[in-house]
């Protein structure tokens, strides 16, 4: 055993055998027992087979990022063994039904035996759950009230077998657990601290930041913001629309923004180059847009389940012309939800398409954190009630001649509210919306888009440094590796090495030279095949990094592998 | 008759070709505007590209013109945010059947209560003289240069199919006709298609004026629009092809209607906003 106050349990099997269900109950049962959880999952582009695993934390302290160590491995098929086979070591527990996993050093519980004499094999997950429980000391009367309440909309005779289960495979727990000795204390901040996943935490801070409307065309991972907020559309007031191809979701999304709403767009890279061109519309016509871009491994199909950062470059190459784009991109739960809010305030501010870059491991992971705070309001549309001489995109007016305002802000109007029109157009436009090809209003329309690349940069959110002030290493990062990064950190010691994360991705934060200047050593860590960020860095500050740590296998950096290529100790 | 709101006071530089077909039109969009009287700050007209779809710039109300195919889900989008307005999106049988072939046909599932007129002159003027998808079979064009070789779109075949609920063609020819039509399709409480026949003078020396005259027919007086079945067979006959409203229909209700948030409120979504207190409480019930 590492740690018995943080436990790694594993639990794999087939897509459709109910891995989900047993992760579900374990969470919520580890919870409410006060503990830190963790959760995340890796699957394969299927439906039913294959091989998919998850992997729960259980711990005293704050875990928020995945390892390769295993304590506990629950395998539901003979091919979840080599599946794992480079993370199981002769510590890792093996617990489950000899008979199929047939695997030599394990620990034989039958679990379908067991069920079948609760009822039905259909039981088996929740005899799992019952092992599971009793090993981790999980409360047992506790356990069966959250069992009830899980299965509270299934009928009462479901709900009595699913706890004869739960209470058999209690039992055989209990005679095992002088296996593994699990000591982790309770943390009494965790009953009020909530326990959502990466999805849910852009979909909430979405509806802070005002969003009540989203439009979609499903693709994984960014289908699972459009889940959630389908979710809550009911309770808020949101439009939720399944779109007949990613094109339709961008131009409808631009044409709820220009009628007063706030649309959000979730998408992965491949929708999300279907919507270059709009992008560019956004531009234009100094409409507001947010997209939320899960990001999957390409190109084209890729891997459509799995992880990684590779659409960055993407991102902020996205639609053809010179105009304002911002990219964010959250590491943490609670940077998610800020983040997703700031994308509608930036882009509803400075009427310009702005990005929210996640990837499948950071909307599918969920761990225990504070409640996120939601000010006194919501903001709605930042737009004006227009008077009968409206212009959309007016231009100051000095000494009589049109000049580019400061920060290239025209007021916004919506149609219907006030005496004016809303005229917007795509060709290049007067300062009343209609198409011209004068060279004075063309070369004031560039400026005054450009104008808004300028002014943006006093609301830039700087880079966050964690570890050691007094670093000798620097590791840049951006986006998800953030808390993996962090925890590794811990594994080395924190002296003489820290983390400069971005959440603000693009334009990029002025100052990271000095931080750069500081190191003898600056490692750029990402999750993608090149280092899309490093190049960016690199380019701004003319700095170089002296190693990139790279990873583009489709699966998240665990602990034990920063630390050990950042080069600490394992 | 009175000084027409839609119109500017002033005369504008209109981009159209002299004597094209858009310019008549525009002036039955104008008069029938007018006599609904529409407010002219409660219209909206999205449009996409193409020749046809400058006819937002030549009408003095809000426009959306974005770009090439896409005015129908931005128009859907703003009848839903905005469902107070009155939303017309206008364009090319080009930019609405070829570019925009998908959003037309989800469009007639969605129904939402806005009005599509399309310019149909079988040609691309835009570009200078390509085939349209309304192109008919055999038309010689300097890239179709043994003539045209794929089936024109039957947009009227293919609304009635989709069951859109407005369903009428008009030509360009006849301003006082257009103009009944458009009323009647702008009235209409749903996805209304007015494909409406317009010579193409730069480009299409095949489908004329003289052309257009002679492959059309109004439908009879005592036509009777609401059969389904007898409005697909009229939107197969060609040439000559019949003119008017040849399917109308209020058995679907309009999409915005649908939606959860209009369930027991009408309030257009623009004026409404989120209940923070509301936000915190679920964000509380994630505890469990």
């Amino acid at each position: 055993m590492a740690k018995a106050d943080d436990i790694s349990i594993v639990i794999a099997g087939e897509a459709g055998q109910g891995i989900q269900s047993i992760e579900a109950m374990i969470t919520i049962f580890a919870k409410k027992a006060s503990y830190n959880v963790f959760a995340t999952k890796e699957y394969m582009s299927r439906v039913r087979g294959g091989c998919n695993s998850t992997e729960i934390r259980i711990a005293r302290g704050e875990v928020r990022a995945s390892v390769d160590r295993i304590d506990i491995l629950i395998p539901l098929t003979a091919e979840s063994i080599p599946h794992l086979r480079e993370r199981i070591t002769d510590k890792t527990i093996i617990i489950g039904e000899k008979k199929i996993v047939a695997w030599e050093s394990m620990t034989d519980v039958p679990f379908s035996a067991i069920a079948a004499d609760s009822g039905g094999i259909l039981y088996a997950n929740t005899v799992a759950v019952g092992t599971l429980s009793a090993i981790l000391k999980l409360d047992r009367s506790g356990c069966e009230t959250s069992l009830r309440s899980f299965f509270a909309k299934k009928s009462q005779a479901i709900q009595d077998a699913n706890s004869v289960a739960f209470n058999k495979g209690y039992e055989r727990g209990t005679e095992l657990s002088s296996l593994i000795d699990i000591d982790i204390s309770t943390d009494p901040s965790v009953p009020e601290k909530i326990m959502i996943t990466g999805a849910d935490a852009i979909a909430l801070g979405s509806i802070a930041g005002g969003c009540n409307y989203v439009c979609a065309y499903p693709m994984s991972p960014g289908t699972t913001v459009l889940t959630a907020m389908a979710d809550y559309s009911k309770k808020f007031d949101i439009i939720v629309e399944q779109v007949e191809d990613e094109i339709g979701v961008a131009n409808m999304a631009i044409g709820a923004w220009y009628a007063g709403a706030k649309a959000l767009v979730t998408t992965s890279g491949g929708g999300f180059a279907l919507m270059s061109e709009a992008v560019s519309l956004s531009g234009s016509l100094e409409t507001p847009f947010v997209v939320h871009i899960a990001q999957r491994p390409g190109p084209a199909t890729g891997l459509p389940t799995r992880t990684e950062q590779g659409d960055l470059n993407l991102a902020i190459n996205a639609g053809h012309g010179d105009f304002l784009k911002v990219v964010l991109a959250p590491g943490d739960l609670e940077e998610g939800f800020n983040l997703a809010r700031t994308a509608f305030d930036i882009a509803d501010q400075y009427q310009s398409p702005v990005f929210i870059l996640t990837d499948q491991y950071y909307v599918d992971t969920y761990y225990t954190t504070e409640q996120f705070k939601v000010g006194d309001s919501i903001p709605k549309s930042n737009v004006i009630t227009t008077a009968a001489d409206y212009k959309r995109y007016a231009l100051a007016q000095a000494n009589g001649t049109a000049t580019v305002i400061a920060d290239g802000i025209s007021p916004r109007g919506i149609p219907g509210k006030g005496d004016g029109i809303v005229c917007v157009d795509s060709d290049e436009h007067t300062e009343a919306g209609y198409i011209t090809e004068e060279k004075a209003v063309r070369e004031a329309m560039v400026a005054k888009r450009l104008a808004k690349i300028e002014a943006v940069k006093k609301d830039i959110i700087q880079p966050t440094l964690y570890g050691d002030k007094d670093y000798k290493t620097l590791i840049v990062a951006w986006g998800s590796t953030k808390m993996p990064i962090i925890e590794a950190l811990e594994v080395w010691g924190n002296s003489g090495i820290a983390l400069l994360h971005f959440p603000w991705v693009y334009p990029l934060p002025e100052g990271i030279g000095k931080y750069m200047e500081q190191a003898h050593t600056c490692i750029a860590v990402e999750g993608n095949a090149t280092g899309q960020f490093a190049d960016l860095v690199e380019f701004n500050t003319g700095k170089r990094f002296d190693r990139r740590i790279l990873k583009s296998d489709g699966y998240q950096f665990s602990v034990e592998e920063l630390a050990s290529k950042i080069g600490g100790k394992k | 008759m009175s000084v027409n709101p839609f119109d500017f006071g002033e005369k504008r530089d209109i981009a159209w070709c002299p004597g094209c077909g858009d310019f008549a039109i525009r002036n039955s969009l104008l008069a029938a505007l007018q006599e609904l009287g529409i407010e002219r700050t409660k219209l909206v007209m999205v449009s996409g590209i193409g020749q046809a779809a400058k006819m937002p710039q030549y009408v003095n109300s809000s426009f959306f013109n974005g770009l090439h195919g896409r005015a129908l889900p931005a128009a859907t989008a703003i009848k839903a945010v905005a469902s107070d307005l009155t939303v017309i999106a206008e364009g090319g049988d080009g930019d609405m059947y070829g570019e925009g072939g998908n959003h037309f046909l989800h469009a007639a599932r969605r129904n939402p209560n806005i009005t599509l007129f399309v310019h149909e002159n079988m040609i691309y003027g835009l570009t200078k003289g390509q085939a349209a998808p309304t192109s008919r079979m055999g038309m010689q064009t300097p890239v179709q240069v043994s003539g045209v070789i794929s089936e024109p779109v039957n947009p009227l075949a293919l609304a009635i199919s989709m069951n859109v609920g407005f369903v009428a063609r008009a030509f360009s020819g006849d301003v006082e006709g257009t103009k009944e039509i458009m009323k009647r399709a702008i009235l209409h409480q749903g996805f209304a298609l007015v494909d409406i026949f317009q010579p193409c003078i730069s480009f299409n020396k095949q489908n004329t004026f003289q052309w257009f005259k002679e492959n059309t027919y109004k439908l009879e007086s005592d036509y009777k629009a609401d059969d389904r079945v007898a409005a697909f067979a009229r939107a197969l006959e060609e040439n000559p092809f019949p003119l008017g409203v040849i399917y109308e229909s209020n058995s679907r209700k309009p999409f915005e209607e649908m939606l959860a948030p209009y369930d027991s409120n009408k309030l257009p979504l623009r004026d409404r906003e989120h209940s923070a207190d509301l936000l915190r409480t679920v964000i509380k019930e994630k505890r469990s």
